[in-house]
């Protein structure tokens, strides 16, 4: 078995971090946590993750720009992008697509629709990324 | 004794030279040379006045009533006065609209009334009738008298001869042949005669030659001059009567009725309305006619007594007729030649009025009786034949035949029974009826259509009743008691003594009862109802005509569409295709254009085409007409006409206009802001809905997902399990708050909060606040420091609610601070009028722009540094409000980094619950 996939997650609401770093670590993933889009941005210098799980609603920068700017990153190729929004228009599922998220939840979701994508997203490696551990994504 | 046939030959040739003259005129005309275009030639024309009642009939009436043949010459005397006023005005609005006959006129200036033109039409021509059957008694009385004297002097009764046997007869049949080839040959836009006009100003030479040339004779040939005349006269006691004013000269009122009655008549006769008015070429002509026809009334006068005296002493009393004097003196001296020109001056007279009239009527009832019928009758499907020009010419020359038969038949039962001049002053008052609805129409807006039916009607009735009925009764057409006992023998309903009225003769007694009905009704009937729309544009553009630019008289306020081609197919119907190519290329050259390709059919060519047909069949009916071709939109004109009429006063109305822009203009803006206000408002509106769905779904979110993972995982370590349920608990709690929150604040600002009003200690509050927060501050570490000092006043306010505003203050400034050495601080204090309590803490401060913004909902002041801010966002919002409804007021003052101070005050007198 090759090492757990490494997940970001970036979301400022305190009881849902925990909710969400409680679910994916049961998923089997490393996870790492960011409350804000500068420190988000600033782990993800320092390491790739295989996904983000990004909150759009954020202090500072805000999830889309995240998200564009990890689009745009070329070390970050093949990093799943998920996003997460309390405001359930559709413009917003919109600009998420736009900015290249590989899946856009509203808030309140569903965790088990949540880890079944987040796994299915591991195992699926990106197109165009470069070859990832085939392995990951099992529990 | 004179032959008949030289009589004959010698009135064929003096027609036939008015027929060269009439020819001459029309060629000149056509050549742009017009002959009458001279102030001589119209007020000759409108000699046409004197007739064979001038010519013969007043030597009559002065044989009777001495000077009592003067008024018929004195109200046209003193209306050439007014001429200048009345004529002119008549004048000008009948060029402007093509006006072609007095029907025309008044169903024109009552809003193109076709029953108005009709009725007008039917007056007219029953008027008329007696005036020219008094035309064909003198010609048919010369023509006996010339051929038989002196076997015959009194004239034979025509009763003697057998219907259709007398010359009478064929003298109208030959008038209308005449009449026919004068006026009808061809038919003319404007409806005007130039050949015609210059054969009657002849004519009116030849009758003044011819009368002053026996007149002469009389005084000088017979007599020694006016003084031996007069002198002889006055030795005999009855001539002597005649001179003298008071005697046989008739009383005064039937001077002054007579007087009044030929004052209309010179404006209101067809035949004067159809050569002063129609035929003018020039108004300027007036200025010179206005004394010149009045010099001609006086010239053709001045031998009117002493012919009638010279008569009275020549021949033995009532051997002759006193009508046929001017004939007989100079056959009587066997001066022959003179007598032929008193023959020929006398028919000159008769044919003048008889041509002039029968041409006018015809146009009238061609016009304003036969064509609005026509057109309606829908199966004729006359509004879609090509040419309607010959139909018109044959109606208008049928029209000729009638009017002359009916004067031939009026002369076969009635004329015998009276003189010449009470035969034409029957005719004059039923004209008068005219008046009040012309005069009344040029000068009084306020005269309606209805108004001029009624009073028009109402005269014209007892015109017939009281004036032309009694003529057949006396000619015992009707039985005489109609006359003696009155109408079902009521003696009120005699006709001559209606209602009792006595000592009048006939003319002023129907004079005054058909005016005053006619007059009373038309005013009474005018003031009752309003004039429509369209009887109101009318009497805008008809009354004040004069004041009017000249050129620009059409529609000024039209909206239609109309092709040119469409427009020139009507006009070609009525004029003849040919024609009506030229009247609208015409047109165009008139406009500066080259072709009348070049035109657009705006409203001033709609109007001239309305116009041009107007004088083929009639204001009323061409308006018609041109309304089938154009697509009006009559409402939207008479509205702006009406509204163009309540503004006469012009500049109180365009100053109200003005002002009613300006409000317009202030009204838009307001709505213009309110709506981007409204947009504002609906944006806000979203965006809260946003937010607040954003709040709500945030604690939703958790208590989900850990309601999820506490079922997912049932082996979970009951510490674990005790956080997560923790978290599920606050969560909810902080669900409902908002929700609390967001209802609160809606039913504040939507004023159905409740208030409960009461006396608030600040201090005891200001304790209660703090000692519930304590807890929260001491384990965060942050010092509370309270100065309130002892024996503040107390306030009026609902308590709980300044409690949550303190609370709330109280709150926000410990989540603002984050330094070890936190303090907040609050403290009260008061001055005269409000009691203000102040929240300082030390904390990170609000930069001046979210100061602006922080009393927004879920307006939080974010910053990296700080991390999310605690609490809904709601909590200034509702403060604010809950302050503002207590009439205080609730700021911030704060410097970044330096911590921030909120402050509110709150009214010392008590504010309304």
């Amino acid at each position: 078995m090759s090492a757990a996939p490494q997940v970001l997650i970036v979301e400022d609401e305190d009881s849902i971090l925990l909710s969400l770093e409680f679910l994916l670590r049961s998923a089997g993933c490393g996870v790492a946590a960011a409350r804000d889009g500068d420190t988000a941005l600033a782990l993800l210098a320092q390491s790739v993750p295989d996904l983000v799980l990004l909150d759009v609603m954020l202090p500072g920068i805000d999830g889309f720009e995240l998200c564009r700017r990890i689009r745009a990153d070329t070390r970050l190729q093949g990093t799943r992008v998920v996003m997460l929004t309390a405001r359930g228009r559709e413009s917003d599922l919109q600009k998420g697509i736009e900015a290249g998220a590989d899946a856009y939840f509203t808030k309140p979701f569903s965790t088990r629709e949540l880890v079944t994508r987040v796994r299915t997203l591991l195992s699926e490696p990106r197109s165009d990324s470069p070859a990832q551990g085939s392995a990951r994504g099992s529990t | 004794m004179l032959s008949g046939a030289l009589i004959v030959v010698l009135s064929f040739a003096y027609v036939g030279l008015l027929f060269a003259i009439a020819y001459w005129g029309d060629k000149r005309a056509d050549a742009g040379r017009s002959l009458i275009a001279n102030p001589y030639i119209y007020t000759l024309s409108l000699a046409v006045y004197c007739t064979s009642w001038t010519f013969y009939g007043s030597v009559g009436r002065a044989a009777t009533s001495g000077i009592g043949f003067l008024p018929i010459y004195l109200g046209p005397t003193l209306m050439a006065a007014l001429w200048w006023y009345v004529l002119l005005k008549m004048v000008r609005i009948s060029k402007e609209h093509r006006i072609t006959s007095i029907a025309d006129f008044i169903a024109s200036r009552y809003g193109k009334s076709h029953l108005l033109g009709g009725l007008v039409t039917v007056i007219a021509v029953l008027g008329i009738v007696p005036y020219i059957a008094l035309q064909l008694k003198a010609i048919s009385a010369s023509f006996s008298t010339i051929l038989q004297y002196p076997n015959s002097l009194v004239t034979d009764a025509p009763e003697s001869l057998p219907f259709l046997q007398d010359n009478t007869f064929y003298i109208a049949m030959l008038l209308a042949a005449f009449t026919i080839l004068f006026g009808t040959r061809h038919l003319d836009a404007s409806e005007r005669h130039e050949g015609l006009v210059a054969a009657i100003a002849f004519e009116s030479i030849v009758k003044l030659v011819a009368f002053i040339a026996v007149g002469l004779f009389v005084t000088f040939g017979m007599f020694n001059g006016f003084d031996d005349l007069f002198g002889k006269a006055a030795k005999i006691p009855e001539l002597n009567a005649l001179l003298v004013q008071g005697g046989a000269a008739g009383n005064y009122t039937t001077w002054a009725s007579l007087t009044v009655l030929s004052m209309l008549a010179i404006i209101l006769l067809p035949r004067q309305f159809q050569v002063a008015v129609v035929e003018n070429v020039d108004e300027r002509h007036l200025n010179k006619a206005i004394w010149l026809f009045p010099l001609y009334l006086f010239a053709i006068n001045i031998f009117v007594l002493p012919i009638a005296i010279g008569g009275m002493m020549h021949f033995p009393a009532g051997s002759v007729d006193a009508d046929t004097f001017v004939l007989t003196l100079p056959l009587s001296e066997q001066k022959t030649w003179l007598a032929l020109l008193a023959f020929v001056g006398g028919l000159s007279a008769a044919t003048g009025m008889v041509i002039v009239e029968t041409i006018a009527l015809s146009t009238m009832v061609c016009n304003d009786l036969v064509m609005p019928i026509l057109l309606r009758w829908k199966f004729l499907r006359l509004t879609e034949r090509r040419d309607l020009s010959r139909l018109l010419i044959a109606i208008r020359r049928s029209a000729i035949v009638v009017v002359l038969a009916l004067g031939y038949v009026y002369f076969y039962l009635a004329g015998e029974a009276y003189a010449l001049v009470s035969i034409g002053l029957i005719s004059f008052t039923a004209v008068a009826q005219f008046a009040p609805a012309m005069l009344g129409g040029l000068f009084w807006k306020g005269g309606t259509r209805l108004g001029a039916l009624t009073g028009l009607s109402v005269g014209f009735l007892i015109w017939l009743y009281s004036l032309l009925l009694p003529s057949f009764a006396k000619s015992g057409w009707l039985p005489i008691t109609f006359l003696t006992e009155g109408m079902l023998g009521i003696d009120l309903l005699k006709p001559q003594q209606l209602f009792g009225l006595t000592g009048l003769d006939d003319i002023s007694h129907c004079l005054f009862w058909s005016m005053l009905a006619n007059i009373g009704l038309y005013v009474a009937v005018s003031l009752w109802r309003r004039p429509t729309a369209a009887e109101h544009s009318q009497a805008n553009l008809f009354v004040d005509v004069l004041r009017h630019v000249a050129a620009g008289s059409g529609p000024k306020f039209w909206r239609g569409s109309a092709t040119v081609a469409d427009l020139q197919t009507l006009l070609g119907r009525f004029i003849g295709p040919r024609r009506a190519a030229e009247s609208i290329a015409a047109y165009a050259r008139s406009q500066g254009m080259t072709g009348s390709e070049q035109l657009s059919a705006n409203a001033v060519l709609v109007h001239y085409v309305e116009s041009q047909i107007a004088g083929a069949i009639g204001s009323a009916s061409a308006r018609d007409m041109v309304a089938s071709v154009v697509d009006e939109e009559p409402l939207a004109l008479d509205e702006v006409m009406a509204i163009i009429d309540e503004a006469s006063q012009a500049l109180a109305y365009s100053r109200q206009l003005e002002q009613k822009s300006l409000e317009l203009e202030a009204a838009s803006k307001e709505l213009r802001e309110a709506n981007q206000r409204l947009q504002e408002l609906d944006r806000l509106k979203d965006d809260f809905i946003s937010t607040v769905t954003h709040e709500l779904r945030t604690p939703l979110t958790s208590i989900r997902a850990f309601s999820e993972i506490l079922s997912d995982n049932p082996g979970l370590e009951s510490a674990q399990r005790a956080k997560f349920l923790g978290i599920i608990t606050r969560e909810s709690e902080r669900l409902t708050r908002l929700i609390n929150q967001v209802l609160d604040l809606a039913k504040i600002e939507s004023g159905a909060a409740e208030w409960h009003p009461g006396t608030v200690d600040m201090r005891e509050l200001i304790d209660d606040a703090t000692g519930a927060l304590s807890q929260i501050y001491r384990s965060r570490g942050i010092t509370l420091e309270v100065q309130a000092p002892a024996g503040l006043p107390t306030v009026n306010a609902d308590r709980d609610r300044i409690m949550q505003v303190v609370l709330n203050l109280l709150s926000n400034a410990a989540n603002f601070c984050d330094k070890d050495d936190s303090a907040v601080t609050i403290s009260a204090s008061c001055n005269e009028t409000a009691l203000r309590v102040d929240v300082t803490d030390n904390g990170i401060g609000i930069s001046e722009a979210d100061q602006a913004v922080v009393f927004e909902k879920f307006r939080q002041v974010s910053d990296p540094a700080a991390g999310k801010p605690k609490g809904s966002g709601l909590g200034l919002a509702i403060s604010r409000e809950i302050i503002q409804h207590h009439r205080g007021r609730l700021w911030v003052s704060s410097k970044r980094g330096l911590g921030s101070t909120f402050s509110f005050t709150l009214p010392l007198s008590p504010a309304p619950a």
